[in-house]
């Protein structure tokens, strides 16, 4: 019994973990850049679903909204920040990096505080699609549970045949691996990039608004949501997609059993120590490359 | 290095004779801020110099810290022994970490020093009934009660650290660094054990952290994982270096001072102020990306 609630709900949160991270793997193997405004995103995503839906536009609009605000931001991100300081001439090259991430990183605390003094830092739970509960082999099942696995799923199936079967898709897998080949052929780099990040804007957005509904989303969650999806992705191997799904369901199935087994307030420390583990031992992570 | 004296000098100067011109709540204020310096400085070293993206300056303060804490408050220790024992073991936290760290490199490094600031972060709020969790944990001892000798301690202190900072980043050693930062193989190539300088950096910088946080909680009276752990500390460590000037040390003391005396400024803002500061901070970086000192130090220097 407890079991399969494990099994249940662990397999609807590591679809949520696998969502949110694979944005945030797409942008850091094709560009480069690790987000840390990641976080902060789906924050934002999530409470504009949970503001729109309460107008009693119903939660579809909500919801769509709150993907609408986290394309808005991820554009944002890429323009006003992440691109002005890769064409910067005056920050050399070894250094880019580390501004990326610090910009971000600050990027990231004003959207969360603009979000705590707009709407407070009160939890909000964002109305879910589909209302109700299923009894799966005697386990009481909300039904939204399994839309946000069902959904993570779909949108990550899509993503996949977007990259693997599109003319566009295949000029982001090729930039992700020899950049300046491609400009050689002739594409333009930078609206491949742009690319990426409206994927991203939308994938984040999704991830936030189903995490909204799932589990509710205060603006003080936006830290730990870009920990989680920098220690999934690092865990997989940065850059490598299939690595990230993996990695999603290591750290999720561990953070439920867990919390259901041991004790809830130290769900976070298994997964920090097989970081550690897994970082010395193999620094490029399951399926990464180097 | 004279352009470093002209400017250094004189505001020590103004700074030594503050106390005879302002009352208790901007010497209290200036008190945080020279202790922040150190923890900023510090941090320069490893990233200006060496290099290294340290994300987690709050796991070698708050180490430094809560030993010289929970000595003082379990067994009663005399101050001084508690700052060189908070100081030791930030030194030995700092080398267990960054042997087998710094084998990896840069977005690796910067996640295991940030997982290890969670890690100390979740253990302390576990064992709650020994630390003193969130509340935090009382100290018999404080420094001193008046004001003016806690603002001296904390100025004299913060010159100290920073004239050996500084002295050492401009020393042979600071250039060793430096040039294995920027390219690792070639200055291993040409004969300097770039492992060796950077571990050394990181016991230096583990240090000053670990024996300015261990100063700011004796300063505080108390030692609580808001203060000296959270990410949050490290990251306004972060953002003063950065806003400051990275790789000139100096810049990082100000950055910080700047940092704390805008937050206290702000504060009528109430929500807002941390916004505002993150803003000022980005668009520094954004269109001065040499930070406050950058410019001045640097434009008569070699770079």
């Amino acid at each position: 019994m407890l079991a399969l609630q494990i099994l249940i709900d662990g397999f609807a949160i590591s679809s949520l973990y696998a969502l949110g991270a694979i944005g945030f793997t797409l942008i850091f193997g094709v560009s480069g850049v690790l987000n840390l405004s990641h976080g902060a995103i789906m924050v934002v995503a999530a409470v504009i679903a949970w503001w729109v839906g309460g107008f009693g536009s119903g939660p579809y609009l909500g919801a769509l909204a709150g993907v609408a605000a986290s394309l808005a931001c991820a554009f944002f991100t890429y323009r006003v920040i992440v691109r002005p300081i890769q064409n910067s001439r005056a920050i050399p090259r070894e250094e880019k990096e580390i501004f990326v991430l610090t910009a971000t990183l600050l990027w990231g605390i004003m959207l969360q505080e603009a979000i705590a003094y707009f709407f407070t830092n009160n939890p909000k739970t964002v109305r879910p699609l589909v209302e109700g509960v299923v009894m799966i082999l005697g386990v009481r099942t909300p039904l939204n549970e399994i839309l946000t696995a069902v959904l993570s799923w779909l949108v990550i199936g899509l993503l996949y045949l977007l990259v693997n079967r599109t003319r566009t898709g295949k000029s982001l897998l090729a930039a992700s691996m020899n950049p300046r080949g491609l400009t050689l052929l002739g594409f333009e780099l930078s609206s491949i990039y742009v690319l990426v990040w409206a994927i991203y804007g939308v994938l984040a957005g999704i991830a936030g608004v189903l995490l909204g509904a799932f589990l509710g989303v205060s603006s003080d969650n936006a830290g730990v949501l870009t920990a989680s999806a920098f220690s999934i992705v690092v865990l997989g191997g940065l850059g490598s997609v299939s690595g990230s799904l993996i990695a999603a369901y290591v750290v999720g199935y561990l953070e439920t059993m867990t919390a259901y087994l041991v004790n809830p307030s130290i769900r976070t420390v298994p997964v920090l120590l097989l970081l550690v583990a897994v970082v010395y031992v193999r620094p490029q992570g399951l399926l990464g490359r180097r | 290095m004279t352009r470093v004296l002209l400017i250094v000098l004189p505001a020590l100067l103004v700074m030594a004779l503050l106390p005879l011109g302002v009352g208790g709540y901007i010497l209290g204020l200036l008190t945080l801020g020279y202790y922040y310096a150190v923890f900023a400085m510090s941090w320069d070293l490893l990233f200006g110099f060496a290099g290294e993206v340290n994300f987690g300056p709050s796991f070698l303060i708050g180490v430094g810290a809560y030993t010289a804490a929970l000595l003082n408050h379990y067994w009663l220790w005399p101050i001084p022994p508690c700052l060189v024992a908070g100081a030791f073991a930030a030194v030995v936290a700092g080398a267990v970490l960054a042997v087998p760290a710094l084998r990896l490199t840069g977005p690796y490094f910067g996640l295991v020093t940030l997982v290890a600031v969670l890690l100390l972060q979740n253990v302390l709020v576990l064992f709650a009934g020994i630390t003193g969790g969130e509340i935090g944990l009382d100290l018999p001892d404080v420094l001193a009660i008046d004001d003016t000798t806690n603002y001296y301690y904390a100025l004299v202190f913060m010159t100290v650290s920073g004239a050996i900072l500084f002295g050492l980043s401009r020393s042979p050693v600071g250039l060793i660094l430096q040039a294995s930062g920027q390219d690792a193989i070639e200055a291993a190539a040409l004969g300097f054990n770039v492992a060796k300088h950077k571990l050394t950096a990181f016991c230096i910088s583990a240090f000053f952290s670990g024996l300015s946080g261990a100063m700011l909680i004796f300063y505080l009276g108390t030692a609580s994982v808001g203060t000296v752990v959270d990410i949050a500390v490290g990251v306004n460590v972060i953002i003063a270096a950065v806003l400051g000037g990275r790789r000139t040390i100096i810049g990082a003391a100000v950055g910080a001072i700047f940092l704390i005396g805008a937050g206290e400024i702000l504060r009528p803002l109430g929500q807002l102020s941390t916004f505002v500061v993150s803003a000022v901070a980005l668009v520094v970086i954004l269109f001065f990306p040499g930070g406050f000192m950058g410019r001045l130090l640097q434009a008569g220097g070699r770079e």
